[in-house]
């Protein structure tokens, strides 16, 4: 599913060049949950984003479902981006001022899906995540949980070919980290490849293979026997 | 581009956003407003001027005699200049291609008394064309005809005011007041769009005047209206001959300056347009300036609600959305609310100038301000103009920052 080669990334502060990423080799197949595991400062971000096209790689490859990732402009990432891939962060990420419905139908709208066909789906996933009821209410009317929850709904309501998640538990407390995880273990079992980048030792072992990166290379990759959140 | 889901997205993010939608309508609806309120007051302004300067009809030229101040052949310096009855005639058979009319006008003042009232007015000597030059409006009667200057008839025509005055209710035609020891028959009322004090005069024929005043000949000011076909041009030819006739005739100097005054309403006219024309300028200036303050406050509403926007935009670029898309989402909502607002301090300004009317007039010389449809429709537009310019640029930068930076926490 996703296909890294000598991947290098490195960021110009002034004078300065900050080489983050020293040459990457990592594939995912379809049906993993990958944690990748570092402390801050060992690229697992800044390996998240070009994954997500949110950032550009300086060097090597990528491929997406057999579909080369390279010659991004904005408009070419945003599309990919909408087609391939959702995300989910730390901080949720919601828009305040629309509904739990509404936010999860936004990327429905970018793909230009009229709009009864967006709120059927929006619910139908809005219901697989248990917030069928919710969902008229404002996101600060939302528990953190719960907002995880539509923002995972959202990530996955335009059918993602792969779901990253970056700390989606960093902003909760340990019983609700474990419900969103155990949500996290139900997509995965239904098929979805899906990449966390955490910083958690709990959550990683939660995972089916465990990438720790540090200072820029990977220093171990390896397959976990995957603990059941709940 | 412009589908019903993008109308609906937009309609959404303004219900939901109502102290920004709020902001950026009322700052171009107070622009547009104001715009035009001021514009519409400069407007009034201009036709109070022009109702005050447009009061005495422009074919009109007046000879005022003075004191020379330059000797000339033998004569002395500083010599009263007169005219009279002859210089009336001269003027009038030399002159006859240009003349429409010419009257002398006697200008004094004295008491005049009907039953126990009685009052100080000015009093004038007039011929019958005067009526003409100081576009008087007869209410009833009728004005000094050529009979009243021929025989020397003691009639008089009197100001609205006059009557007013003297006569409280009662109708003065026809009833005698009372001036210089001798009785006058009242034979006509006037009314004057010049103002109050134009409404006080008293008219007599000027033979009459002149009789009373112990058989002198001497007739004040010459008072001439020209043929209105003759046109600028020729009423300037016509000023110039008469003066250098008259100054030759009279033994002034022709290069002295005083002696001879001839005041024509051509070249007040002109003068006149000069300073509406300043006031145009002015009144544009405010506009402009106004305007310009509108377009400051929306564009500094704008960058202030897409800097509001910057997080939102990056959750949507990483959900999907493209430069493109924010970019024309931003535009659509501004251009949409600026242009509802706009028109709406359009209307409201326009209604605002209706309300006001002739309200102002007495007070603030403005009458009937109003604005052209059109000069507010261009505002409108322009201001809405600037608003998505000033809305485009950090809508731009706001869609080309990565979706990463705009999400950071901070």
């Amino acid at each position: 599913m996703i296909k890294i080669n000598d991947l290098h990334k490195s960021y110009k502060m002034g004078s300065n060049s900050l080489h983050v990423l020293k040459g990457i080799n990592f594939n995912v197949e379809e049906g993993e949950l990958v944690a990748i595991m570092g402390s801050s400062g060992s690229g697992k971000s800044t390996l998240l984003n070009i994954l997500g096209m949110l950032d550009l790689l300086d060097k090597g490859s990528y491929e997406l479902d057999n579909v080369p990732i390279r010659d991004l402009d904005e408009t070419k990432a945003a599309n990919y981006r909408n087609k391939f891939l959702g995300f989910v962060f730390q901080s949720f990420n919601l828009i305040n001022y629309k509904t739990a419905l509404e936010n999860v139908t936004l990327p429905l709208y970018y793909q230009g899906v009229k709009r009864k066909e967006r709120e059927t789906l929006a619910l139908e996933y809005l219901d697989n995540v248990g917030l069928k009821e919710w969902a008229t209410h404002l996101p600060s009317e939302l528990s953190g949980g719960q907002k995880q929850r539509v923002a995972i709904a959202r990530a996955l309501v335009s059918k993602p070919k792969v779901l990253l998640a970056d700390e989606p538990t960093g902003a909760l407390d340990s019983k609700t980290s474990k419900e969103v995880m155990a949500l996290i273990q139900d997509i995965n079992k239904s098929g979805k490849t899906i990449l966390i980048v955490t910083h958690e030792e709990d959550i990683a072992k939660m995972c089916s293979r465990i990438v720790r990166l540090k200072d820029g290379v990977i220093l171990e990759d390896k397959k976990n026997k995957m603990i059941k959140a709940i | 581009m412009f589908s019903r889901d993008r109308w609906l997205e937009i309609f959404e993010t303004i219900r939901k956003n109502k102290l920004r939608t709020f902001l950026s309508g009322f700052t171009v609806a107070l622009g547009i407003l104001i715009f035009v309120v001021l514009f519409g007051f400069g407007n009034g302004l201009k036709n109070t001027f022009d109702k005050f300067f447009k009061d005495d009809a422009l074919n009109t030229m007046w000879v005022r005699p003075s004191r020379t101040s330059k000797p000339f052949m033998g004569y002395e310096a500083n010599r009263r200049i007169e005219l009279n009855n002859a210089d009336l005639e001269d003027v009038s058979k030399r002159f006859e291609f240009y003349i429409e009319g010419i009257t002398p006008r006697i200008s004094f003042s004295g008491t005049v008394g009907y039953k126990l009232e009685s009052n100080n007015y000015p009093i004038r000597g007039v011929g019958p064309s005067h009526k003409n030059n100081e576009m008087t409006i007869m209410m009833k009667g009728r004005f000094i005809n050529g009979l009243d200057v021929d025989n020397k008839e003691r009639n008089v025509v009197i100001g609205r005011l006059v009557e007013q005055d003297l006569f409280k209710d009662e109708d003065a035609i026809g009833k005698f007041i009372s001036g210089g020891g001798r009785s006058w028959k009242v034979v006509g009322v006037f009314q004057d769009d010049g103002g109050d004090n134009e409404e006080r005069i008293i008219y007599a024929p000027y033979t009459t005047i002149q009789m009373i005043q112990k058989g002198t000949d001497d007739i004040g000011q010459m008072i001439i209206s020209y043929k209105p076909e003759i046109g600028y041009v020729g009423a300037v030819a016509f000023e110039k001959q008469l003066k250098k006739y008259l100054k030759q005739k009279k033994f002034i100097d022709p290069t002295d300056p005083r002696g001879l005054f001839i005041r024509s309403a051509a070249s007040d006219l002109k003068e006149n347009d000069q300073f509406t024309s300043v006031l145009q300028y002015i009144i544009s200036f405010v506009g402009i300036g106004t305007l310009l303050a509108g377009i400051i406050g929306i564009s500094n509403i704008m960058v202030f609600v897409v800097k509001e926007r910057t997080k939102e935009l990056g959750v949507r670029k990483a959900i999907g959305a493209t430069p493109k898309s924010i970019v024309g989402m931003i535009l659509h909502e501004a251009i949409f609310i600026t242009t509802i607002s706009g028109y709406f301090g359009l209307f409201v300004g326009i209604a605002f100038l209706n309300f006001i009317g002739d309200k102002l007039e007495e007070d603030y010389f403005i009458t009937n301000p109003y604005i052209d449809f059109s000069t507010g429709v261009s505002a409108t537009i322009l201001l809405i103009a600037f608003g998505a310019f000033a809305g485009y640029l950090p809508a731009k930068r706001a869609a080309s920052i990565k979706p990463i930076e705009a999400l950071r926490d901070d």
